[in-house]
């Protein structure tokens, strides 16, 4: 009989696997990587606003995740620094005001191994509403926006053309996305987040033919990977979420090398 | 016909004059006018009631360098006009602003309400990321069933590619299922920038003829970008010659004959289109293919007002 933390990290991740995967396909299919890096190494700044201020945590890394958007949004109106310099910028910003805001704010050494990469001992109850409800409102958000998202993601001109709202599309994207990562930080951290979105996804993409058919399978990945990352933790005593993410480094490994030795495709 | 422009009437100079050609960025528009769209900016631009799409006075800089002046133009339901000019004309750009791709910098646009716009981009990338059938891409234009999207397909000739991978096609190919998306939107409006690419001389003349023939059947209007009035003179109602603002404009054979035509594509194109006349014993299909002459589609060119 498996710890009760033990079932709730499994339930958490399993949850989190399934909301990650159709969005993850998004991450990758917009080429957003980068900028799902950026807003999730700035939930370091929302756990110790959540410290300070005696919020839920990942209420406390929410309002971050969507400032960071939000600043996002603003700094993609100049054009003198790209884009990724930006991302990359705001990414180690975050990081750097991040750790020295958790040391200010705890008062003691705080556990930044814990916020960085994932402690499933820390996921509780109210974890599990989060994963579940807000988990539920972002998968149904994300299903509503399903065809205009596709269809600009195919090809932006041509959907602004036919009449999709373009911009009103992404922003609700961009807002799902820092919900999920929000929630996600809990189980593998602020630095490996965006690798628990792209990893499915990429690791599907070589086994779909539609869109909705790379989603199913990078559910099936994740879940996979969360199962198998959770029991190598428990039994070589690893940490939780840099297991889960290398078996799912392990599972992109074996999908992709078919392509690989083709040459192409 | 109550556009400036309308079919029937005679050859026209453009908003600028033919001996105004070179004078580019005049006070026309200009850049005082703030960025806007469907905004009637003075109470006397009057747009044709009418139109699907209507523009006057549009004018477009980029970087501070005008790039159109002066831009007037009406398509109505059911009138097949084509924009030709030389490279760097602004042919795309005119196109992407009159469907809202580009903010402008002065004048007004004002699409029809309820219109609905099929569109063929010029350049389309596809986006290897993304697994997507052509069945499936064509139906994300319009939720379409399954019947509807193979028959828009064989429509255009690509009746084949249904279940292919959007990123295993060839550049013809590609073209041919970009103009089924666009039409299974059922469009009031077709708008074809450059649609000819990728696809050989005798595919292009096939190309017009079904576009004029699906014009007869379901009556929308069409907006075609060509690089070459010779091939599109049959099928267009309407010509429009554009180098930065409208230099003349009316049907083809005045506009092969205009000055203006002849000093953007040398004389030697104006003359031999004048004597231009198709002889063909056979017929292509959109992969060039020949087949056995038919009776051609309507008859080309026919008056409509």
């Amino acid at each position: 009989m498996p710890d009760p933390y033990l079932l709730r990290a499994l339930l958490f991740g399993l949850g989190l696997a399934v909301v990650a995967a159709p969005l993850g396909c998004f991450v990758v299919w917009r080429r957003m990587a980068y900028y799902g890096e950026a807003i999730s190494q700035a939930a370091l700044i929302g756990v110790a606003l959540a410290l300070a201020l005696s919020l839920d945590l990942t209420a406390g890394v929410l309002i971050v995740t969507l400032a960071v958007s939000g600043l996002l949004l603003l700094l993609g109106r100049q054009q003198v620094v790209p884009f990724d310099s930006l991302l990359g910028l705001i990414a180690h910003a975050a990081l750097a005001a991040g750790v020295i805001a958790a040391s200010l704010v705890s008062g003691r050494q705080p556990d930044l191994m814990g916020f960085l990469f994932g402690d499933i001992l820390a996921i509780s109850t109210a974890d599990l509403y989060w994963i579940f409800l807000g988990g539920s409102v972002a998968l149904a958000a994300l299903i509503s926006i399903w065809r205009p998202l596709l269809s600009l993601s195919v090809h932006e001109d041509l959907a602004a053309a036919e009449g999709t709202q373009t911009e009103r599309i992404k922003f609700v994207f961009v807002v799902v996305l820092a919900l999920v990562v929000a929630i996600a930080i809990k189980i593998v951290g602020a630095l490996l987040t965006i690798a628990f979105l792209i990893m499915p996804a990429a690791a599907a993409r070589p086994l779909a033919r539609t869109p909705e058919g790379m989603a199913v399978v990078a559910a099936a990945f994740g879940m996979l990977a969360v199962a198998a990352g959770l029991f190598m933790s428990v039994t070589l005593d690893t940490p939780a979420g840099p297991s889960i993410v290398l078996v799912l480094a392990g599972l992109f490994a074996l999908s992709i090398l078919p392509s690989v030795l083709r040459r192409g495709r | 016909m109550q556009g400036r422009e309308g079919l029937g009437l005679p050859l026209q100079p453009g908003a600028a004059g033919p001996l105004a050609r070179d004078s580019i960025g005049d006070a026309h528009g200009g850049h005082a006018a703030p960025r806007e769209q469907k905004v009637e900016a003075r109470s006397p631009v009057v747009h044709d009631p009418a139109a699907l799409i209507s523009a006057r006075g549009l004018a477009l800089a980029r970087s501070g360098r005008p790039i159109l002046t002066g831009i007037d133009i009406d398509i109505s339901p059911g009138e097949i006009v084509t924009l030709i000019g030389p490279n760097g004309a602004g042919k795309t750009m005119l196109v992407r602003s009159l469907l809202g791709l580009e903010p402008i910098d002065g004048g007004s646009v004002r699409r029809r309400d309820g219109l609905v716009i099929g569109y063929a981009p010029q350049r389309f990338e596809v986006d290897r990321a993304i697994p997507l059938t052509v069945a499936r891409f064509v139906a994300l234009g319009r939720p379409a069933d399954r019947a509807e999207v193979e028959r828009v397909l064989a429509d255009v000739g690509a009746g084949k590619l249904l279940r292919r991978q959007l990123s295993e096609l060839s550049g013809g190919e590609l073209q041919r299922v970009v103009l089924a998306r666009a039409l299974a939107r059922r469009p009031s409006l077709l708008v074809l920038d450059e649609p000819s690419r990728g696809v050989d001389y005798a595919g292009e003349a096939e190309l017009y003829t079904l576009i004029g023939r699906l014009r007869t059947d379901r009556g929308f209007g069409v907006l075609l970008v060509s690089h070459d009035l010779h091939i599109v003179m049959a099928q267009s109602d309407r010509v429009i010659c554009l180098n930065r603002h409208v230099c003349c404009s009316g049907v083809p054979q005045q506009v092969a004959q205009h000055p203006e035509y002849a000093r953007l594509f040398g004389p030697q194109a104006a003359r031999a289109l004048a004597v231009y006349h198709h002889q063909h014993d056979h017929r292509h299909d959109l992969a060039g293919a020949p087949r056995p002459a038919a009776t051609p589609g309507g008859p080309a060119g026919e008056s409509r007002s």
